[in-house]
């Protein structure tokens, strides 16, 4: 699913894109608020959707090969945490719709979880 | 024959739409009031060396006045006592100053402007102005920055075990970590993960030692007062040795148990101390030896064995 196609179905903000990704194709997702949790289960190049805010997000990204963060039920990050993504290149998103929410639309529309790859 | 890359994006093309117009625009602006007049205008293109001028009036952009108002008005007759707001051009285009920079290179050539004023998209407040001037000088810059990034980045620092000669070679990184900066937490590990890089070890490699280092580091901001990440680094394998001076885990065998936590509610707050960080260093790493006396501090080491890049 290309990026923008994602940013289209959260109805998301755009807060940080270095460069214009929005073609990139992303073929997984996770959802989760404990990082430890991402870190243990997160594959490369998946999309992380999550209601922290804080810079360890962007780091968590960094390390586990996350090019695409998406915080959900309207949170925002502090100026910090969106200059950090920049300086990494992370991209980030922001959307209104819950966390449940967000995943469901997602996986309607056809988008996996990541322990769903090595099933395929 | 022609190629398919003609197609491909310049670097400038591509700059163009990665950059925004306040990173390339001037931010100390020269403005006017409506009741100044055009001899104050002549005064200030004159000391300024620049070519045109904002006005403005509450705080609003009401106008800009060029030298080509300024000569239209000496044509005219008009005196230079004429006040601004009579002579300037009152329907201003503006641009945004989250605006990229290639919204503007068509704006240039088909409107005819020497330079836009730059408002800010919500309050509507002018806050810059930009001149084809002010983009080339920003396009200069950042091919500059990312031109000295690129050679860093080709250094050829992945082949330093070939390069250096001895029977065998260690290259040590140690890194201070300070308890309880949550603001700055992480950013250690993405220096070692920064060398890595460099030193040319495949990415599954670097994915593997980040994120148990990453731990690591997480468990001295949040648990210690300081430690540190000693990172050695061979050509087959990555070994991290992560020292902090207390308060030390009573029970090292229950702290290995996935779900096991003895972390405050704002720690789990902050998306960590849920009891996974230790396993999942576990669980990333080939061998890990954790030693711990309370009131000392704990020793942790961890290696993950590599396979360089072959290139």
């Amino acid at each position: 699913m290309k990026l923008n196609q994602i940013i289209q179905i959260l109805d998301a903000e755009i807060l940080c894109n270095v460069k214009d990704e929005s073609n990139v194709n992303i073929t997984m997702a996770c959802g989760a608020d404990l990082m430890s949790d991402v870190l243990a289960f997160i594959k490369s190049e998946a999309l992380l959707l999550t209601g922290l805010t804080t810079p360890q997000v962007v780091y968590t990204a960094e390390n586990s090969g996350v090019n695409v963060v998406c915080f959900v039920r309207g949170k925002k990050p502090s100026r910090e945490t969106v200059d950090l993504a920049k300086e990494k290149k992370i991209v980030l998103l922001a959307t209104k719709s819950p966390m449940f929410e967000s995943c469901g639309k997602l996986s309607k529309n056809g988008l996996i979880g990541c322990s769903e790859v090595s099933k395929q | 024959m022609k190629t398919k890359d003609h197609k491909k994006p310049s670097k400038i093309q591509e700059l163009t739409y990665e950059l925004k117009v306040e990173q390339v625009m001037c931010k100390n602006v020269t403005t006017l009031k409506p009741d100044n007049t055009m001899n104050d205008v002549r005064r200030i293109l004159r000391n300024k060396k620049i070519s045109g001028i904002p006005v403005i009036d509450d705080d609003r952009l009401v106008g800009i006045v060029s030298i080509e108002d300024f000569l239209i008005c000496l044509l005219e007759g008009g005196g230079i006592n004429e006040k601004v707001e009579n002579k300037m051009t009152k329907n201003v285009v503006t641009v945004y100053s989250d605006d990229h920079i290639v919204q503007l290179v068509g704006k240039f050539d088909r409107d005819g402007y020497g330079r836009f004023p730059v408002v800010d998209r919500d309050t509507k407040k002018l806050v810059g102005i930009i001149t084809k001037g002010d983009i080339i000088e920003g396009l200069l810059k950042k091919l500059e920055i990312d031109y000295h990034e690129e050679e860093i980045h080709t250094y050829r620092a992945s082949h330093i075990f070939e390069d250096v000669i001895s029977d065998n070679s260690i290259l040590i990184f140690k890194y201070r970590i300070k308890g309880g900066d949550f603001k700055t937490a992480g950013e250690q590990t993405s220096k070692l993960r920064k060398n890595l890089l460099r030193l040319g070890f495949l990415p599954e490699t670097i994915r593997r030692v980040a994120i148990a280092a990453f731990e690591a580091e997480m468990n001295i901001v949040i648990y210690t007062p300081e430690g540190e990440l000693v990172a050695k680094i061979h050509p087959e394998k990555v070994t991290i040795n992560a020292i902090d001076s207390g308060p030390g885990i009573p029970d090292v065998k229950k702290a290995m148990r996935q779900g096991y936590s003895t972390a405050p509610d704002w720690v789990r707050e902050l998306g960590f101390g849920a009891g996974m960080g230790l396993p999942n260093i576990k669980n990333y790493s080939d061998e890990m030896t954790l030693e711990s006396k309370v009131n000392e501090g704990t020793n942790l080491n961890f290696v993950i064995y590599t396979k360089k890049n072959e290139d």
